[in-house]
């Protein structure tokens, strides 16, 4: 925002233009700014650099800033150890398949509900909104007896990863964010495409689709970063050491690994979000606070 | 696909609130059903994931609260799991740590966003800068970032983090995971480092939404920096603050990674337990699923129990 497009806040520009105003602004600034960036940035830097010292520099009192001999081997080491490439792969599938299945399964939902309006409809909206006040620790253990035995079907998921892919796609709070946008598009779009004699599906496709880019894209990050981030159902679906994901990689081996290569794997581990982050961070901002709360 | 009708966007030109009001001319359930193939196709494959993990599971939970499998045979066993909950040693522990991290982290996680917010809007320079930061620890994978405070911040030598900036202030050190005392606040601070760029985010977009008049009409009366706050922030921004706050019970009610990584699982004489390690302990360690879900039902009604609390407290305000 521009200095002075900026509205009027708690405190009026004119006073923090003023001599003292604008000691105090200058001065409060430049705490938080470097305040800030020791208490966020710091302990991130700490990692990353951690990493890099030898077991006996990590124990020294009073701790290097600069690691005094860098030792990047710790890197390689936790790349070869824990075998990251392969619980990256696995993550990055896991991520990916989840993104598919709720841009399709979720698009799909909420086009109906908003636009096609189904018997039952609000009915099933009522009842996939209720999912949200279920804590997710509640429904942890008969969630992972279902994965185990899926009923009518009488298949195990475990290890497969349908396992996250499938609930991933029981999103209450995307389809609801989904359904807020396409509430939005004007229904004379969609009567329009019917006198042109398009399908529901083509009007979906070439219509509220494209028109929906910003939402999408706001979804498809949340979905991505929620499996990155995910732990405990991860852990309890994905029990082989060969379909681990990364988060959860790095936890059983943390038992039996020097401290140093634990760290350089969990900065390995936190690089592909931290960078989602960096890229996209426009747009997660404006998802945070468009999607939950100008009610 | 052979989807080649369109009849379910003939239906509803004007959108009423429901979409087949009761007039004297509704037709059957089946011609409705009938008539709009279309949207429920559309429909199918979302609810059928709802319905294999969220409902199904949701029924599932308190069936298998009452029942025993031993040996692939189910019995219904009443209240039995409830019991051997009950008399769990670390029944009680994890319930007091659950209050207590959700207080403290409600106290840490609640007021400081809300003030973090308020400064950062004051601010006409280095806004985005200081959104990214405070937001870049909720990308990190909880993992990571716990491996980190275990690791460095929670060093009890003199070499960590913590205790090397408490000893350049010549303060007292402290052992911080390995002492019962200092388990609860030392993975509140974590928590809070790790998730309030969420809260302050959201914060921001609702002070952004204050009309500015109303500061100006409060200066105008003579109104200084608190008073506005007092009288023109907090009324403002009463909802959103509210609405929060409940999310942040459910969530840190639930904390589990911390106790894990941090302390692992218990603590020093159950200083960390909580009840949703209990869940896991008991369903996944002790094999005692049916007493995880027993426990999840207990947790599923005292957090039910919040919520209505909170309604009721909500409905009288307005």
């Amino acid at each position: 925002m521009a200095p002075d497009t900026a509205s009027r806040t708690l405190v009026s520009p004119a006073q923090l233009r003023r001599g003292r105003g604008r000691v105090v602004y200058w001065t409060l600034l430049t705490v938080v700014v470097v305040g800030f960036t020791l208490v966020f940035l710091g302990p991130l830097y700490w990692m990353v650099t951690g990493a890099l010292k030898s077991g006996q520099e990590i124990a020294q009192t009073p701790p290097t800033l600069f690691p005094k001999d860098p030792q990047p081997q710790n890197y390689v080491d936790a790349w070869h150890n824990l075998d990251l490439a392969k619980l990256l792969f696995n993550t990055f599938y896991y991520a990916a398949g989840a993104l598919v299945f709720q841009l399709v399964l979720d698009t799909a939902a909420a086009y109906a509900l908003s636009k096609l309006r189904p018997v039952f409809g609000n009915l099933i909206l009522g009842l996939m909104l209720a999912t949200l006040m279920i804590p997710a620790m509640v429904l942890v253990v008969p969630q992972y007896v279902t994965v185990i035995d899926l009923p009518i079907l009488h298949v195990n998921l475990l290890d497969s990863p349908f396992a996250i892919w499938l609930p991933a796609v029981a999103n209450a709070f995307n389809i609801f964010l989904l359904k807020r946008f396409f509430d939005s598009i004007p229904e004379e779009l969609m009567a329009a495409a019917l006198v042109d004699g398009a399908t529901p599906l083509r009007t979906l496709w070439s219509i509220i689709l494209p028109m929906s880019r910003p939402i999408l894209g706001v979804v498809s990050i949340f979905a991505v970063t929620a499996v990155w981030k995910d732990f405990l159902w991860p852990k309890l679906v994905m029990p082989s050491p060969e379909t681990r994901t990364v988060s959860v990689g790095i936890y059983a081996f943390s038992g039996g690994t020097p401290m140093n290569v634990v760290i350089a794997a969990s900065v390995i581990a936190a690089i592909p979000t931290v960078l989602i982050f960096l890229i996209f961070q426009r747009n997660i901002m404006s998802g945070l606070t468009t999607g939950s709360l100008k009610g | 696909m052979a989807i080649t009708t369109a009849p379910g966007i003939t239906r509803t030109p004007g959108r009423p609130a429901s979409p087949y009001p009761s007039g004297p001319r509704r037709p059957g359930l089946g011609r409705r059903v009938r008539d709009n193939l279309t949207g429920h196709a559309f429909l199918i494959g979302a609810v059928a994931c709802f319905a294999f993990f969220s409902w199904y599971p949701m029924i599932r939970g308190v069936v298998m609260s009452f029942q025993r499998t031993r040996r692939g045979v189910t019995t219904w066993v009443g209240w039995d799991n409830y019991e051997r909950i009950l008399a769990d040693p670390s029944f009680w522990a994890a319930w007091k740590n659950t209050f207590s991290f959700t207080f403290l982290a409600l106290l840490l996680g609640y007021a400081v966003p809300f003030f973090v917010a308020i400064v950062l809007n004051e601010f006409r320079h280095a806004k985005g800068y200081l959104r990214i930061l405070v937001y870049l620890p909720v990308m990190l994978p909880p993992a990571s970032a716990l491996f980190l405070f275990k690791f460095y911040a929670y060093d009890p030598s003199d070499a960590g983090l913590f205790n090397s900036i408490l000893t350049a202030l010549h303060l007292p050190t402290s052992q911080w995971m390995q002492s019962a005392e200092m388990t609860m606040p030392a993975m509140v601070i974590a928590s809070t480092w790790m998730n309030m760029g969420g809260a302050v985010l959201i914060y921001l977009a609702a002070l952004q939404n204050i009309p500015g008049e109303l500061y100006e009409a409060a200066e105008l009366d003579g109104a200084g920096i608190w008073r506005r706050i007092r009288h023109v922030t907090i009324p403002q921004t009463r909802l959103i603050l509210a609405l929060l706050a409940m999310l942040q019970i459910v969530a840190t009610m639930q904390f589990f990674v911390e106790p894990l990584i941090l302390a692992n699982g218990t603590g020093t004489e159950d200083s960390a337990t909580s009840v949703a390690y209990l869940i896991y302990q008991h369903g996944f360690f002790q094999n005692d699923l049916n007493g995880a879900a027993a426990l999840g039902v207990i947790m599923l009604v005292v957090l039910a129990g919040f919520s209505a609390a909170y309604l009721r407290l909500s409905a009288r305000q307005d």
